[in-house]
């Protein structure tokens, strides 16, 4: 059983991000345990700064060397700022998925929006359950 | 869902922390740490492949050689003992069957090896046709296989086995084989691949496998030969443009239309499929393989539209980033017009329109 890196001031989406509240908005990535699912993460798509995506909505495409995935919104709100150093260096996903790898930020509809996120120990729980199949 | 066969190899992967996936019925190995660290090592060191789910068709008896000659699209009478040539398996509409190397063991014995998808197809189609049933064995379960592939392979290879009266294995011809007692197993090695790397495929008695596999990891290690999976295979064999079966070719495709005429003996025939490959050619083809980079941010991946101004013409066959060129690159189908090196092309992407433009194979 792989280890995986879950910061514990993070909330956790079913759809394997991360969100961190920073000020009044909503910091969003992939978590470690999808990275290392992915592999070389070489392409990421992201939105429009202002586009607005309701929380389970596609709002972009990662792509590792095999596989093309589709980015889900966790929360509900527009998007105030995307991480364009990605189109550059998208291995920044692999090498540092909480830091210089985050995806985008979203001012969110409801500030209080995260608490409905599994926090750490809920997410490796969920890890866990999908790994025996 | 029915179980997934194993390689002998099975246990050394996941020992290894490989990732495991299903590929042609089998638990393969996608990659070890990294496909781009895998393909890397391939093109600059060497990697060990576990390709144990191939097939491998047997032939024997004094009709072996006639029975191939009349299967495959490359001339097999011409083929010296000790030489591998590589051939298409053609049904009576000019498509594809499989695509195959053929070895030629000993005056009347030979061997086909052959995709791991299409084991159970070739076999029935080679025992429909082949007038002496007798002689053909599928062998597929009992042999293993590794390649070993990338530049210092010869010398790691070299340290290891033991080539009698052979040929020392690193002066080994390109497509060419001997036995050689490889970590005391007798192995039949051929300087082959499907990489566009230097390198060896090494056929194991099935039993003695493991310890091929084993043996070579160890050896290699100072040479920096590290484990690769199918990943890195794939990324690796595009560069190379090299065709794999299900994607540039299929039962419909004619070998002329995925550029592999070089392999068809056109002239001679007497081959399973020759007429119709040559009527479809008279017609003239509506399709041609073409290699391309993306000019525009995105990748290519099989089954994206190839659009010509405003009208979708094509089809992507396989598409990846390239680790060696740091582009992204594929294979698909065009109209022949639109086939020429030069010509600019969009791949269409998720509904939108992607830059290319089409290039001369091989890559790299």
């Amino acid at each position: 059983m792989a280890d995986y890196n879950l910061p514990e001031e993070n909330r956790y989406s079913k759809d394997d991000e991360w969100i961190r509240l920073e000020d009044d908005r909503f910091v969003v990535g992939v978590t470690d345990y999808a990275q290392q699912q992915l592999g070389d993460v070489v392409f990421v798509e992201l939105p429009d700064v202002g586009s607005r995506y309701e929380v389970g909505q596609a709002y972009g495409v990662i792509e590792s060397v095999k596989a093309v995935s589709d980015l889900y919104s966790p929360i509900s709100g527009e998007i105030v700022e995307v991480n364009g150093d990605l189109e550059e260096a998208p291995e920044s996903v692999n090498e540092d998925c909480y830091g210089v790898g985050w995806l985008i930020k979203i001012s969110p509809d409801d500030p209080s929006a995260g608490k409905a996120l599994m926090d750490a120990s809920a997410y490796l729980a969920y890890i866990d359950e999908r790994s025996d199949d | 869902m029915t179980e997934l066969a194993r390689t002998p190899l099975f246990e050394a992967h996941v020992e290894l922390g490989a990732r495991m996936v299903e590929f042609a019925g089998f638990s393969m190995p996608v990659q070890y740490t990294s496909i781009k660290q895998e393909h890397a090592a391939v093109r600059e060191r060497a990697g060990l492949f576990d390709v144990s789910h191939m097939g491998q068709i047997h032939f024997r008896g004094p009709r072996a050689v006639t029975t191939v000659e009349r299967l495959v699209s490359c001339r097999v009478d011409s083929l010296a003992v000790g030489r591998v040539r590589y051939g298409l398996l053609c049904n009576d509409g000019g498509g594809c069957v499989d695509d195959v190397t053929v070895y030629r063991e000993a005056d009347d014995a030979l061997f086909l090896c052959v995709n791991a998808a299409n084991i159970a197809k070739d076999v029935e189609w080679i025992r429909r046709h082949a007038p002496d049933r007798a002689g053909v064995e599928d062998r597929s379960t009992a042999t293993g296989l590794l390649a070993l592939q990338g530049p210092a392979c010869a010398a790691l290879l070299q340290a290891l086995a033991k080539e009698g009266n052979a040929t020392p294995v690193g002066e080994l011809g390109r497509f060419r084989f001997a036995r050689y007692e490889v970590a005391a197993s007798d192995c039949l090695v051929s300087r082959t691949g499907y990489t566009g790397a230097d390198g060896f495929e090494i056929y194991t008695p099935a039993g003695a496998t493991r310890t091929v596999w084993d043996a070579l990891l160890a050896v290699g290690e100072p040479h920096g030969l590290t484990p690769a999976g199918l990943g890195a295979r794939d990324t690796l064999r595009l560069e190379a443009a090299l065709p794999l079966y299900g994607h540039e070719l299929d039962d419909t495709t004619s070998p002329l239309e995925a550029g592999l005429g070089r392999f068809v003996k056109r002239k001679r025939g007497g081959f399973i499929g020759h007429e119709a490959i040559e009527a479809r050619d008279r017609k003239g083809a509506t399709r041609q393989l073409i290699g391309f980079e993306m000019e525009g941010r995105g990748i290519a991946r099989a089954g994206y539209g190839i659009a010509d101004r405003d009208q979708e013409v094509g089809v992507v066959t396989s598409g990846a980033p390239s680790p060696t060129l740091g582009k992204s690159i594929g294979l698909g189908y065009v109209p022949p017009r639109l086939a020429e090196p030069g010509r600019a092309i969009d791949i269409v992407i998720r509904d939108k329109r992607v830059a290319a433009r089409v290039v001369e194979t091989p890559f790299v």
